[in-house]
C-alpha cells in the first residue's frame, strides 16, 4: 500500500502507538537498580494544538479530566506553549506510576477526539546520583524511547545518553536511529 | 474512536489516476508509432533513459546547486533544525538535510529521489517575510512532498516529455543530413525516408505537446496533494492558507485599511471584472492557482471545526 499512497500521492496521519508507555514504570526501577538514576517526578505531554471548535472541545475535555485526576492522586498539572507553537502539559507528581497514569489520560482523550496524530512526544525528567539532570523522551509515531540529556549552551552529554541506552536496552525499546534522537531544547522541564 | 478528524478526499485522488493513465496511454501509443515507422526504438530508449537516470539521481544537486543553496547545520540555523525535527517525528519520517537560498523570492522547494536523499531548502526571502509558524506551514508542505516522493513521480512522468523531445531533434538531424546516417534503414528509398522522418518528427511533436500539459496538470494535483497532507500534519489549515497568500504577494487582498475610511473612495475604484473560469496560462501552470489552494484549505478548517 506504500508504493499506492507514494503514487497516489497521499500520506495517512500516523497515529500514535500508546502500550510502550506503561514501559517506563519499569525502566525507572531498572535505572535505580542499576545506575541509581531517580525519576525527579516531573513528566511532559507535548502536542500540535489544532485549531477549530473540535480541538478546543478535546482541549476542554482535557482540562476537566486532568483537574479531577489531579486533585485524586494529589499531583499538579501545568500548561505552557512553547515559541514552535507546540503545547506542554507539564504533570509532577512523586509516583512514578500516577505520573504516567496522567500521561496516558493526555493520550487517550486527545486520541477519542480524533487528535492522536497531534500527539509529538512525552518526557519523563530523572537525575543523576551527582544531580545531572536528562530526560527519556518517548517518541509516540515510533513507539520507541531514548534519552536526552541536555548541557548548557544547547549541547547534549552523550555519553550519559549512551549510558542509559545501554542500561535501559532490555526494558524500553530504545530507538535505533541515531538520527531521530532529536534535541528538545528549552523543555519546560526543571 | 476516531481515528482522525479529516476525511480522504478521493476526488483528488481519482483525478490523478486518471491523468497518469492518460499519460501511459500517450506512451504506449508513442512507442507504438515509433515501431510502426521501424525506429531502432532501443537507442532511443538508452538515450532518453541515461538523462532520466541522472536526473533522478542528481535531484537534489541539480536543485540545490541551480538555487544557489547551501546546507547548514544545526549550529547555524537551530530554529530552522528544531522545526524541521519536530515535523518529521511528527510525521514519522527521517529528516531530511536542510539547505537556505540567498534569495529575496519567498520560496522553499524539496527535492530528492528519496526520503533519505531528500533535502528541504528555504531561501532568506521567505526566512524573512513569514513569521515562525507559517514557515512551519510551509516547511510541512514541503515534507509532504517528500513524503510522497513527488522527485521520483515526476520525473518518470516527464520521462515521455524527453523522450519525444530527443525524437523531434534526432530526426530532424537526420533529416538534414539526408536520411544518410540517421536511421540507416531506408537508405535505397530517399523519399521514403523523408516521409518517414516527417511523420516522426510530427508525432514527436504532438506527443510532447500532450505529455508536457498532462505532467503540468498531474504537478498540480500532487501540489494540492502536498497542501493537503501539510496542512493536517500541523493541524491548522489556515496557517498555511496564510503563509500561501502571502508568498503569492497577495496579502494586499487583506486590505489593513479601516472600511469606514476606505468606503468614500470605493466609488472611483475599477474592479476588475477576473473571471474566474478558464484560461491558457492555468493549463501550463505548475501549481494549482491560489483560489483552488485556498479553497482546499479552507475546507479542511471547517473539517477541523466539527464537533467530535
Amino acid at each position: 500500500m506504500k508504493f499506492l499512497d507514494a503514487l497516489l500521492g497521499r500520506s495517512k496521519p500516523k497515529q500514535p502507538k500508546l502500550d510502550a508507555l506503561f514501559g517506563v514504570t519499569g525502566a525507572a526501577i531498572t535505572l535505580e537498580a542499576a545506575a541509581g538514576m531517580r525519576p525527579t517526578g516531573q513528566a511532559a505531554v507535548c502536542f500540535k494544538p489544532a485549531s477549530g471548535q473540535g480541538f478546543a472541545a478535546a482541549a476542554e475535555e482535557l482540562h476537566d479530566l486532568l483537574e479531577l485526576a489531579v486533585k485524586e492522586a494529589g499531583s499538579t498539572v501545568s500548561v505552557t506553549d512553547d515559541r514552535y507553537g507546540y503545547r506542554w502539559v507539564v504533570l509532577t507528581d512523586p509516583e512514578m506510576e500516577d505520573l504516567v497514569t496522567s500521561v496516558h489520560l493526555v493520550n487517550s482523550t486527545l486520541e477519542q477526539y480524533g487528535f492522536g496524530p497531534q500527539l509529538l512526544c512525552s518526557v519523563f525528567a530523572f537525575s543523576t546520583p551527582e544531580g545531572q539532570r536528562f530526560h527519556l523522551v518517548y517518541l509516540y509515531k515510533r513507539g520507541t524511547f531514548y534519552p536526552f540529556a541536555p548541557l548548557g549552551g544547547e549541547r547534549r552529554d552523550n555519553e550519559l545518553e549512551l549510558r542509559v541506552k545501554a542500561t535501559l536496552e532490555g526494558d524500553l525499546p530504545i530507538e535505533p536511529e541515531l538520527g531521530r534522537w532529536f534535541a528538545l531544547w528549552g523543555l519546560p522541564l526543571g | 474512536m476516531a481515528r482522525t478528524r479529516f476525511a480522504a478526499d478521493a476526488g483528488l485522488a481519482s483525478r490523478m489516476v486518471l491523468t497518469m493513465f492518460l499519460l501511459g496511454l500517450l506512451y504506449v501509443v508513442f512507442v507504438a508509432v515509433l515501431v510502426a515507422l521501424k525506429i531502432p526504438l532501443i537507442l532511443v530508449l538508452l538515450i532518453a533513459g541515461g538523462f532520466l537516470f541522472f536526473q533522478y539521481f542528481f535531484s537534489d544537486r541539480i536543485a540545490l546547486s541551480s538555487m544557489r543553496g547551501r546546507e547548514v547545520s544545526p549550529e547555524q540555523a537551530p530554529e530552522l533544525h528544531q522545526m524541521v525535527d519536530r515535523l518529521c517525528a511528527l510525521a514519522d519520517m527521517p529528516k531530511p538535510r536542510v539547505a537556505v537560498a540567498d534569495s529575496d523570492l519567498p520560496n522553499a522547494f524539496a527535492t530528492g529521489r528519496n526520503q533519505k536523499h531528500a533535502v528541504v531548502c528555504v531561501t532568506t526571502g521567505i526566512l524573512r517575510r513569514l513569521s515562525t509558524p507559517e514557515l512551519e506551514a510551509v516547511l510541512s508542505h514541503e515534507l509532504s512532498h517528500v513524503a510522497h516522493r513527488d522527485v521520483a513521480v515526476m520525473t518518470i512522468a516527464s520521462f515521455l516529455g524527453i523522450l519525444a523531445g530527443f525524437v523531434v531533434r534526432s530526426s530532424i538531424y537526420a533529416g538534414a543530413y539526408g536520411g544518410g546516417g540517421g536511421w540507416g534503414r531506408s537508405n535505397d528509398r530517399d523519399n521514403n525516408a523523408g516521409a518517414v522522418i516527417l511523420l516522426v518528427v510530427l508525432a514527436s511533436a504532438v506527443v510532447y505537446a500532450l505529455s508536457f500539459l498532462l505532467t503540468r496538470l498531474l504537478s498540480r494535483y500532487r501540489e494540492l496533494s502536498a497542501d493537503r497532507a501539510g496542512a493536517i500534519l500541523i493541524g491548522r489549515p489556515s496557517l498555511l492558507a496564510a503563509a500561501l497568500v502571502k508568498i503569492t504577494g497577495e496579502m494586499g487582498r487583506i486590505p489593513t485599511r479601516d472600511l469606514r475610511a476606505a468606503e468614500p473612495l470605493n466609488a472611483f475604484f475599477l474592479v476588475p471584472a477576473l473571471a474566474p473560469g478558464f484560461s491558457f496560462s492555468s493549463l501550463f501552470a505548475t501549481h494549482p492557482p491560489l483560489e483552488r489552494r485556498l479553497e482546499q484549505l479552507a475546507q479542511l478548517e471547517a473539517q477541523l471545526g466539527r464537533p467530535a
